[in-house]
């Protein structure tokens, strides 16, 4: 208990910093000025939903090699912490697009393609609310999770080749396009504190998971009884 | 060999059952007609427009139908427990898998060429000058359907609310599918028609992807 609380108020106060690095730190950008702040938490957040997601690959994978309980209640923890981030993504890409674009969404590669990504992970979680046994629940979905990975990098390379309406984004290619100094320091403390967010809330759904499965296993035996 | 001949059996199989009813054959072929129709409503089938909107309407038409179509590959072994008897009598379960996507994709494609030359007339787009392409196309685009329906179909008729669920998880996933076939296609139904050597390239891998993928998980989809 002491230590969820020790690293839960870690996790707090690298939060707060970085908001007080993204706001008061970082100088504000030349033409896009106070708004484009919100690139600390947006960018940020999509690499900490990335890495949820290769998380849950991962646990698929050893899910269905091993067949430990634990992959399965990993698997589910990390894609819904990976859907929570990729939605803060969908919802600060557009407040950002609108006033620097002039348009809250356009169809090009990086967007389209996170947003199929978010719907390829929405139907993981949807499949698995609708499989009662758990451990074909488990199975199927991690089935299913190693397909959508496996899918990712194509959806990908078919949309910047053919649906991509800016090739490269206007402003702000990435952090290899060359960001100012400071901005990058922020930037990668941002990436930072998102990602132990992201763990933080990856172990405390794990935790959650586990009590679940065990009142199941309970539940089932007194029923059984 | 075994797995070839195996399949092949299996194949046989497939195509009897369904040959006899022709059922899924005749649904699937009225409603892609009918969402061929339906979207004539929705923009002015010109010439030109057509040539816009014509490739990509006739590909989601092809998606919607096939998310239709795969729904029954696994789930009418189940009436009579049928997927054990197939389990049992192959080496390798691979083979049920290329049997059922093998048949899936000849269905399919057998209902492309019927609607082919509707679309043609309806939508006023000539397809004769192309036609050895388009069929090359349309076979790769709907062998990569059926690997990725064949195996998600097997997981949905293991669930709850699977009329549903096998659209929801299959359509997504098609997603590059759906971007590279419509791209080929337009590009030969252009005034002046070229072959998109990148977007075939494109379903080739796509299909290469996810049939390694069918291979190396599909017998875990499989298990009791």
């Amino acid at each position: 208990m002491t230590k969820q609380v020790i690293a839960g108020v870690l996790v707090v106060g690298l939060m707060v910093a970085a908001a007080y690095a993204a706001f008061f730190v970082a100088p504000a950008e030349r033409t896009m000025g106070l708004i484009q702040r919100i690139f600390y938490f947006h960018a940020a957040s999509a690499w900490a939903g990335m890495t949820a997601f290769f998380v849950c690959f991962v646990a698929n994978l050893q899910y269905v090699w091993r067949r430990q309980q634990k992959w399965d209640s990993l698997a589910v923890s990390a894609a819904e912490v990976g859907v929570t981030f990729i939605t803060i993504v969908l919802i600060t890409g557009p407040i950002w697009a609108h006033p620097v674009w002039g348009i809250w969404w356009t169809w090009d590669a990086r967007l389209t393609s996170t947003f199929v990504l978010w719907l390829l992970y929405v139907s993981y979680l949807l499949l698995r609310t609708l499989i009662e046994e758990p451990d074909r629940r488990a199975l199927l979905s991690a089935l299913f999770g190693i397909f959508a990975f496996v899918d990712v990098p194509l959806v990908y390379g078919s949309i910047r080749w053919w649906r991509t309406q800016h090739p490269q984004p206007v402003i702000m290619g990435g952090p290899g396009s060359g960001l100012e100094p400071t901005m990058r320091k922020v930037f990668f403390f941002s990436v930072l504190a998102l990602h132990a967010l992201m763990v933080f809330l990856i172990a405390q759904r794990y935790r959650l998971e586990k009590l679940r499965t065990e009142l199941d296993v309970v539940r089932r035996e007194a029923e059984g009884l | 060999m075994s797995l070839l001949a195996n399949a092949s059996v299996l194949l046989g199989k497939e195509l009897r059952t369904e040959f006899r009813s022709r059922e899924l054959l005749t649904t699937t072929v009225v409603f892609i007609l009918m969402i061929i129709v339906l979207f004539s409503f929705t923009f002015d089938p010109t010439s030109a427009e057509s040539r816009r909107f014509g490739p990509g309407l006739l590909w989601l038409a092809f998606l919607f139908a096939a998310s239709l179509m795969l729904q029954p590959c696994f789930l009418r072994e189940q009436t009579n427990d049928t997927l054990s008897a197939l389990r049992l009598s192959v080496e390798d379960p691979f083979a049920i898998f290329l049997a059922k996507l093998t048949a899936n994709t000849l269905f399919l494609l057998l209902t492309e060429f019927l609607l082919l030359p509707i679309f043609s007339v309806l939508y006023n787009v000539p397809v004769l000058p192309v036609l050895g392409w388009l069929i090359f196309v349309f076979f790769l685009g709907s062998l990569g359907v059926s690997i990725a329906g064949t195996a998600l179909s097997a997981i949905s008729a293991q669930a709850r609310m699977r009329e549903l669920l096998l659209p929801l998880l299959l359509l997504p996933l098609l997603t590059p599918v759906l971007v590279a076939s419509t791209e080929v296609t337009k590009a030969l139904l252009d005034p002046s028609p070229y072959v998109s050597w990148k977007g075939i390239g494109f379903l080739a891998v796509f299909d290469l992807v996810f049939l390694t993928a069918l291979w190396l998980f599909g017998e875990y989809l499989l298990e009791e």
